[in-house]
């Protein structure tokens, strides 16, 4: 007999007499778990299928549905506890590596709410955005050693190639093929009327994308999927995708089963085809190797574009990003231990890297002690959930962030964290056009608009309290900075001084 | 035909002078080409470049449909992530020819590096293809998801191998043809050994008739019945791997 030890994570709930018999739920629900019996006139639930995406309650016309937490519960045990029973359970079933989606769930700990921000109180006056400038564009590229001015205030120095955020704030990295064709024109269209950056992920670029080339960051993985000059001059700046900090030290893999018609014409590779994309370049094996790729890169565009490179934050990320700054990249995007993913095995997810502020404080740290902290902007992103954490982030020293996890939860993502299955009920993580035609692009993209404006201004009010008027005076501003609930360890790493000090 | 002096040039230079070169005539010759990085860099179709001299590492990456000839030995990298176009090179090669090229041809005359033809893919009518026709190091064909190697191992010398190990790890498509039949153990667990079709030998039949011809050989003594065909087992080599957490 062949025993399955799985049981449901969670239940569906229908209020008989709040439901209308509309059943929406059946047909809206991608994982089947809802049926229609005609006979018995009655609905079922398949509570094993469901994975709580809230799909079907936020459609129900009466709120008839609740999904809740599964009651059934082991016996209280504080080391096998309900996940890690479960999961031997599966592998045991299966054989296969476990395979988790988006970014670490486990309560490690998070450093943006042991920091505290300053304000300004009587001396060096508060300033009130709602009636004076404040100015959060950045710039990211390399910076010259100094300026040259000719005698009429003409500069002279040739400025590098830089990329103008209005916001300090970017769309990580998703590639088409993790994410639907309707979820990167909804990045797109958002980037270009906030004036500020998507990434194309490691999937090459549909031509109908070309047309947002001003607000695009093109992506070179391992695989060199889509990888042309066409592509390489499609955006504003190419990122060279080294590390992922889901799965630092780990590849990508695409599965066939999502390589469909449009995935297959963008990557360049035969529909059904695994894209695999190694962990390593196998081209680059040092820092040397490195400085080649990016020169290539450059030569490619006539060095009109910075070259970004993108490293998973891990133990030794200071000195890997002084490497990859001295190698020629114009920014380095450093991806934290909480960032996300459509796929990564769970023990690498869970177990591998370090946590963002840690990794940002100390990169920013040798930066400065090297004195090239100037040869490069600093990216940062890995769990940014809000605007008071990009505030920190600038003043530990980012020049500004990514967010990938935030934006797709403004386009309708509810972290059910399979977006594995391709089966995304909200049209983001799939590429079964019944369901990426769920996500409205004309309509979703004012969410993504409304987030980012809306982080804007609260990141004026917080610099305004400050008694800052731009973003560039916070940025490395570590006094404005205080710690709770840190260790003397953890202040000297971070650079700031304990609340109170 | 414009002739440039690359003797001490920096390949920056160089390469900006090859692209205002190609805007008055398309046919250039390059001369004391000694080390220079991304000649041919995302050159187009219908520029052809004569090399004197030895180039430097990443030649010919993301060319678009140019035609190089190397009179010389090449570096590594060449033909990084090509489109299309063709590269001769009457000498060796060496490491990661033609990584993730997707189009186009090379052809070399002696024998190539490591990791050489990694991560070629193919797409529609786009089928690249290497022709070497020495020996290749380890990790012929790596991650190998598309398009041709053809290794011939003309002049080997007594106990040199044609090709070294871990040939076609990780392959998921394309096909590779090696002249004789290497010991198994040289090859990864995705690969499986064929037999030849009559498209295989009409197929390398042409482009060892191109190679004869290219580097004016006569290679009449090769038989093709005893050349084996690898390909891949299944072009979804890890669906399997996972379980869903």
């Amino acid at each position: 007999m062949n025993l399955k030890f799985d049981s449901p994570l969670f239940e569906v709930i229908r209020d008989e007499k709040k439901c209308i018999k509309c059943k929406t739920c059946v047909l809206e629900c991608s994982n089947k778990v809802h049926s229609y019996d005609e006979k018995k006139d009655i609905f079922k639930a398949d509570d094993m299928k469901c994975v709580n995406c809230h799909r079907c309650v936020a459609l129900c016309p009466t709120k008839a549905l609740i999904i809740k937490k599964y009651p059934l519960e082991f016996r209280e045990n504080a080391v096998w506890t309900e996940s890690a029973i479960k999961e031997i359970f599966k592998q045991s079933q299966s054989g296969g590596v476990l395979l988790s989606s988006m970014g670490n769930p486990n309560p490690s700990p998070i450093y943006w709410d042991k920091m505290l921000l300053n304000a300004s109180q009587v001396t060096n006056p508060s300033i009130d955005p709602l009636r004076e400038p404040i100015e959060t564009k950045v710039m990211i590229g390399r910076k010259p050693e100094k300026l040259e001015f000719a005698s009429n205030g003409k500069l002279i120095t040739k400025m590098p190639p830089q990329v103008t955020l209005n916001v300090p704030v970017m769309f990580a990295a998703m590639s088409y093929g993790a994410i639907s064709p309707n979820a990167h024109e909804a990045l797109a269209r958002a980037a270009e009327e906030l004036g500020i950056c998507y990434n194309t992920g490691e999937g090459g670029l549909n031509k109908d994308f070309y047309k947002y080339r001003k607000n695009t960051v093109v992506q070179v993985a391992s695989g060199r999927f889509g990888v042309h000059k066409e592509y390489l001059n499609a955006g504003v700046a190419i990122e060279i995708k080294i590390g992922q900090g889901a799965k630092p030290g780990i590849g990508g893999h695409l599965p066939g089963r999502k390589v469909c018609e449009d995935v297959s014409t963008t990557r360049m590779i035969p529909v059904g085809s695994d894209a695999i994309s190694p962990a390593l370049h196998h081209d680059i094996y040092s820092i040397e190797d490195l400085r080649q790729l990016i020169y290539s890169l450059k030569e490619v565009t006539h060095y009109e574009k910075p070259v970004f490179v993108k490293i998973a934050a891990v133990h030794n990320a200071a000195a890997i990003s002084s490497g990859a700054l001295r190698a020629g990249a114009d920014a380095i995007v450093v991806d934290g231990f909480r960032g996300g993913t459509g796929a990564a095995p769970t023990r690498v997810r869970d177990n591998v890297g370090i946590p963002i502020e840690l990794a940002l404080a100390s990169i920013d740290q040798r930066l400065r002690e090297e004195g090239i902290r100037n040869q490069g902007s600093l990216l940062i992103s890995g769990s940014i959930r809000n605007s008071a954490d990009i505030v920190k982030a600038i003043a530990l020293g980012a020049d500004a962030v990514c967010i990938g996890t935030a934006a797709l939860i403004a386009l309708g993502c509810h972290m059910c964290r399979t977006c594995v299955t391709g089966k995304c009920n909200w049209g983001i993580a799939t590429q079964d056009l019944e369901l990426v035609k769920r996500l409205e692009p004309d309509v979703m993209y004012k969410r993504l608009v409304n987030l980012v404006s809306a982080w804007n201004h609260e990141i004026q009010e917080m610099l305004g309290g400050m008694g800052m008027n731009a973003v560039d005076s916070l940025r490395g501003n570590r006094l404005m900075l205080r710690g709770i609930d840190l260790n003397q360890k953890e202040l000297e790493i971070l650079g700031i001084k304990y609340a109170g000090e | 035909m414009k002739t440039i002096n690359a003797l001490d040039v920096h390949y920056r230079k160089l390469n900006d002078s090859i692209d205002s070169a190609i805007k008055v005539d398309k046919s250039i010759t390059l001369n004391n080409v000694f080390g220079q990085r991304y000649i041919g860099r995302g050159l187009p179709k219908g520029v052809k470049i004569k090399i004197h001299g030895i180039p430097g590492n990443d030649m010919s990456a993301y060319m678009g449909g140019a035609k190089i000839e190397v009179l010389g030995n090449a570096q590594d990298a060449i033909g990084n992530t090509m489109n299309s176009g063709r590269i001769i090179i009457h000498g060796r090669c060496g490491d990661t020819l033609g990584y993730a090229m997707r189009g186009g041809e090379i052809y070399v005359e002696g024998n190539v590096g490591y990791r050489v033809g990694i991560h070629m893919k193919e797409y529609k009518d786009m089928k690249p293809l290497i022709v070497i026709g020495g020996k290749a190091g380890d990790f012929l064909g790596e991650y190998m998801a598309g398009g041709s190697i053809i290794l011939l191992g003309l002049n080997l010398a007594e106990g040199e191998e044609i090709v070294g190990r871990f040939c076609a790890t990780g392959i998921h498509g394309g096909k590779i043809y090696i002249n004789g039949n290497p010991d198994k153990y040289k090859f990864g667990k995705e690969v499986e050994k064929v037999s030849l079709t009559d498209e295989d030998t009409a197929f390398l039949k042409k482009h060892i008739a191109l190679y004869a011809k290219f580097f004016k050989k006569d290679l009449s003594h090769l038989k093709l019945e005893y050349f084996s065909k690898y390909m891949t087992v299944n072009k979804n080599p890890y669906s399997n791997m996972y379980c869903s957490n």
